[in-house]
């Protein structure tokens, strides 16, 4: 068993926005030095469970608030991979953050600009304002990365359809490689919806048309959108000879792929064939445990082969490629396949079965329909 | 025991009134049950039947009370069970009529008090809950008097629950009820007043011995239906089977008849011995037909072998159920079945998912229609809407002769209903200066989907409501069929008046897209008489339905809830693609309350 995929989970912000519901602590600069020895002992104590590392993600919180000596040197412990990412949040993204990343073999940043937006960035509790995302940007550029993807939200109480408009023509001028654009999901029980919950639901049938809008204005201007929510800038050739890079996320293809991935860190979630297990959200819990030279305490699912082929086909669907037959025929139902292709939300293809456009506007229920 | 020692009673009262309660401190005062052993309301013996405050089956228990025999037989309460409730009335000298101190008379108080009168009963009048804070004794004391024309003073003032009062009851039993005064020589005869069916034992028939005198091994006759049997036992429930040598003019009890169905004995019919018959049957005795008619339809149609299995089982003990297998295009295999009324329908559809964990689908009911096809000569009756034939000369439906007792102050609010629902008005009298009763004569079509809920509501429960069956009466009636997505829908046909038929057709199809959830596509909802579609509305197709994030730590999250989204599918129906849920098949039910507004 071996997982190709690695996920570092840093867990610190800042501040807590009101619709995350990651696992994040607010600041506790002082405790960062700890988890970062807690995390490489982690690491270390799983380190038969890598095979030969494809992708590397730091994810958050927000890695960049990390204080810098830690990152330094958590991102040294790392093992190398042909693609590295880190999240950033645009007010910490400073010119010697950026080179940081830079020498310690970071190539790729996640930058989570969410709106360009004054007010929406406001009701989102969000620190950076527009200006600030724009600078970070540059400041990447400058650092020297050409591999830079933007996080946009969309469906934000108060947003119409031209606010989305203008934010999506503010994340194209800056030209980045990759795309997220997900809808604000205001999930039951947050600070969030117990604010904006209301308003939300005011706003949902206009709102219906949004996620079109996105897609229509991301391809129309050159990107794949070739996971639900994700877009990747499609390169021509360069000069002779150059293979046009693949500018996907590779890392999370790992995840939409079904494949094994090992995650470390304060409630990161690793699958690895029969067995998905998390680390429970608890910062002390985890301190705790890794200062014994003991695995942290986790939760525990034993996945089977079905179950395993099932979220195979259930990912899968989520990209613009088909998922093969052979992985996806013992999980799909004949008789709804051929309703959904009667009308016209599944493609049967020569080697596979994918989602129409319009099927993949409403994936989860064709998917829901699709599985036996 | 002399039959001038014998008291045969019924206790009457409107739901939740104290009628149960009562029951079981007469079985503990008179030590037929140990208070260790007190069930509370024992009677009812179903657990559904005590859920609903409703008695179901009616029984009989033997009690002892200063060197009486006291049979206490138990009524079912409602207006379903009108023809059970008169034959168990018909079984005693006198009723007791409960009457909650609180609450005064209300509508089934009114309705079961003035059938015990047309059976010429005693009434002891009591008045129940004295010891409620809000007890008013004297206004309820007022009113029942006045209800049956005796004086306030002689209204007995009890509190079940405390005991207050009951043994005065008893002692009121005796004095005032009349002792039975059969013919202890003649042939005997007695009425069946209830029956149930015991798996080991078979069919078990409650009755009122009203001349000469029952034995084990008899062989008796039922007189209206011929069928023919050995008494097995003969006994009294005290309140457990107990196994008597005879049974003789006056006194109720059981007969074990070794019998195998239920439906060769009928509630109402007279038992008479082979060898010694009686010439004449008690009076009474009439053959139930079932009017309201509903498909049930298992959810899962892998169930159909059980749902049969359960209907059969059922059948054992409810000679009024009828049921025969139906197929229906939306819903598959099922079976039709045939009611007493709503409240037996939805007793018959509660057992069969309690008491055998079916998962159903019940269709709106109707009633039965006799229809003559285009150049026929023969009638034939149809119990399924969609069965109505397009093209038909004749078609005629079931009426009813409705009686409602009502306050004078709700008197046009009924007028309004009965008026609403094609009623036509047959005659009015005021019982007492505040008492009127109104007879209409009703479409049974008119009656069936919620007129006893409007009656209720509009009344604020006030009115009591009974009807006797007038027979067939020709109708212009149209059916009006349901398209979902083009497709017609069996189950969703109805059958109504052709000056309704725009109203209801609009009114379904404006509920249906309220209830048919958005789908992947635009789904079109049409009603249509024939060729000629009436009312249109569009379910618009989803635009968006996938959750946007799904990494790492979301994979085993959003796996759950693919399964709930699929285990919700199994709710639903599917019409040709169109996925629809169970409760949009109700939806006809519910078309009256946008009448209310």
């Amino acid at each position: 068993m071996s997982a190709r995929h690695l996920y570092v989970h840093l867990p610190f912000c800042s501040h807590r926005c009101g619709y995350c519901d990651f696992v994040t602590a607010v600041g506790k600069i002082d405790e960062h030095g700890g988890y970062a020895e807690a995390l490489l002992a982690e690491l270390a104590l799983e380190s038969g469970k890598l095979g030969e590392v494809e992708t590397v993600f730091i994810g958050g919180g927000t890695p960049t608030y990390f204080e810098p000596g830690a990152l330094r040197r958590v991102l040294a412990l790392l093992p190398n991979a042909r693609e590295v990412t880190v999240e950033a949040n645009p007010e910490t993204v400073t010119s010697e953050v950026a080179a940081l990343l830079r020498e310690a073999g970071v190539n790729r940043v996640s930058l989570g600009a969410q709106t360009f937006e004054p007010r929406l960035l406001e009701v989102l509790e969000r620190v950076a304002g527009p200006d600030d995302v724009r600078a970070a940007f540059y400041r990447l550029r400058d650092a020297g990365f050409d591999n830079i993807s933007l996080d946009l939200i969309y469906g934000i109480p108060g947003q119409s359809a031209a606010d989305l408009e203008r934010d999506l023509a503010s994340a194209l001028a800056l030209d980045p490689e990759h795309l997220s654009a997900y809808e604000l999901e205001a999930k039951p029980g947050t600070r969030f919806t117990h604010a904006h919950g209301a308003e939300l639901k005011r706003q949902a049938d206009q709102m219906e048309s949004y996620f079109e809008l996105v897609v229509e204005r991301l391809t129309g201007a050159g990107y794949r959108w070739y996971e639900t929510a994700n877009f990747a800038r499609v390169e021509g050739a360069g000069d002779e000879g150059d293979v046009p890079r693949d500018l996907r996320a590779h890392h999370n293809l790992g995840y939409w792929l079904a494949r094994d991935y090992l995650g470390v860190g304060v409630g990161a979630v690793s699958t690895i064939e029969h067995r998905r297990w998390r680390n429970l959200p608890s910062l002390a819990g985890y301190l705790k445990a890794l200062g014994n030279g003991e695995a942290p305490p986790r939760e525990v699912e034993d996945l089977d082969q079905a179950t395993r082929a099932l979220e195979r086909v259930m990912l899968g669907l989520r990209l613009d490629e088909p998922v093969p037959w052979v992985e996806a025929e013992a999980a799909i139902d004949p008789a709804g396949l051929d309703r959904l292709v009667r009308l016209g939300l599944v493609e049967r293809t020569a080697d596979g079965v994918t989602l129409s456009r319009r099927g993949r506007f409403i994936g989860d229920a064709v998917t829901a329909d699709l599985l036996t | 025991m002399e039959q001038k020692n014998i008291r045969n009673f019924s206790i009457i009262a409107h739901i939740d009134h104290g009628k149960s309660t009562l029951a079981d401190r007469i079985l503990e005062l008179t030590n037929a049950v140990s208070k260790r052993d007190m069930r509370a309301q024992l009677l009812d013996s179903m657990d559904l039947e005590r859920e609903r405050g409703i008695t179901i089956k009616a029984q009989a228990v033997r009690v002892n009370w200063k060197g009486h025999q006291l049979n206490l037989i138990d009524t079912p309460g409602h207006v379903d069970f009108t023809y059970e409730v008169s034959r168990s009335l018909q079984a005693c000298e006198g009723a007791l009529l409960v009457v909650d101190a609180a609450q005064g008379i209300e509508a089934q108080t009114l309705a079961n008090a003035y059938l015990a009168i047309e059976n010429d009963l005693e009434i002891v009048p009591l008045v129940n809950k004295i010891d409620l804070p809000q007890a008013d004794p004297d206004g309820a004391s007022a009113q029942v008097a006045e209800l049956i024309g005796e004086k306030p003073e002689r209204v007995l003032r009890i509190s079940a629950k405390t005991g207050i009062g009951v043994e005065d009851v008893l002692d009121a039993i005796i004095e005032r009820i009349p002792a039975p005064t059969g013919d202890l020589d003649a042939p005997a005869r007695a009425l069946i007043f209830d029956s149930s069916y015991d798996q080991y034992r078979g069919v078990v028939a409650f009755v009122r011995v009203v001349d000469g005198r029952l034995s084990p091994r008899d062989v008796l006759r039922a007189m209206a239906l011929g069928t023919k049997f050995e008494a097995q036992e003969i006994g009294v429930m005290s309140p457990v089977m107990k196994p008597v040598p005879y049974l003789s003019a006056g006194e109720v009890g059981y007969v074990i008849t070794g019998l195998k169905d239920v439906s060769e004995l009928r509630v109402g019919d007279t038992l008479t011995p082979e060898k010694n018959q009686a010439t004449e049957p008690l009076p009474g005795y009439k053959e139930v037909k079932p009017m309201v008619f509903s498909g049930l339809f298992p959810t899962d149609s892998d169930d159909y072998p059980d749902l049969r299995d359960a209907l059969e089982k059922l059948k054992l003990n409810d000679a009024a159920l009828f049921y025969e297998p139906e197929t229906s295009q939306a819903l598959g295999f099922g079976f039709r079945c045939g009611f007493l009324g709503l409240l037996h329908m939805e007793i018959v559809r509660e057992r069969l998912e309690r008491e055998f964990d079916l998962d159903l689908l019940v269709t709106a009911p109707n009633v039965a229609y006799r229809v003559r096809g285009l150049n026929e000569t023969e009638w034939t009756e149809v119990h399924v809407p969609s069965d109505l034939p397009s093209a038909i000369d004749e078609v005629e439906e079931p009426y009813i002769k409705a009686s409602v007792i009502v306050p004078k102050e709700y008197v046009g609010a009924v007028m309004e209903l009965c008026n609403e629902r094609r009623g036509k008005f047959a005659a009015m009298e005021y019982l007492s200066e505040a008492r009127v009763h109104l007879t209409y004569e009703l479409p049974l079509g008119e009656i069936v989907l919620d007129f006893y809920d409007q009656l209720k509501s509009r009344t604020k429960g006030y009115a009591s409501f009974d009807y006797d069956l007038v027979g067939f009466r020709p109708g212009s009636l149209v059916r009006v069929d349901v398209l979902v997505a083009g497709e017609s829908v069996d189950a969703l046909s109805l059958i109504a008046h052709k000056d309704f038929a725009y109203d209801r057709g609009r009114m379904l199809v404006e509920k249906l897209k309220e209830e048919i959830p958005r789908q992947m596509f635009d789904v079109a909802i049409q009603a249509a008489i024939g060729a000629r579609v009436i009312a249109r509305e569009t379910v618009k197709a989803r635009r968006k339905d996938v959750i946007a994030k799904c990494y790492g730590g979301d994979i085993s999250r959003k796996r759950k809830l693919l399964e709930k989204q699929k285990e919700g599918k199994k709710r639903m129906k599917q019409v040709g693609a169109v996925e629809v849920p169970q409760e949009a098949f109700l939806a006809v039910l519910n078309l009256g309350d946008t009448k209310k507004s």
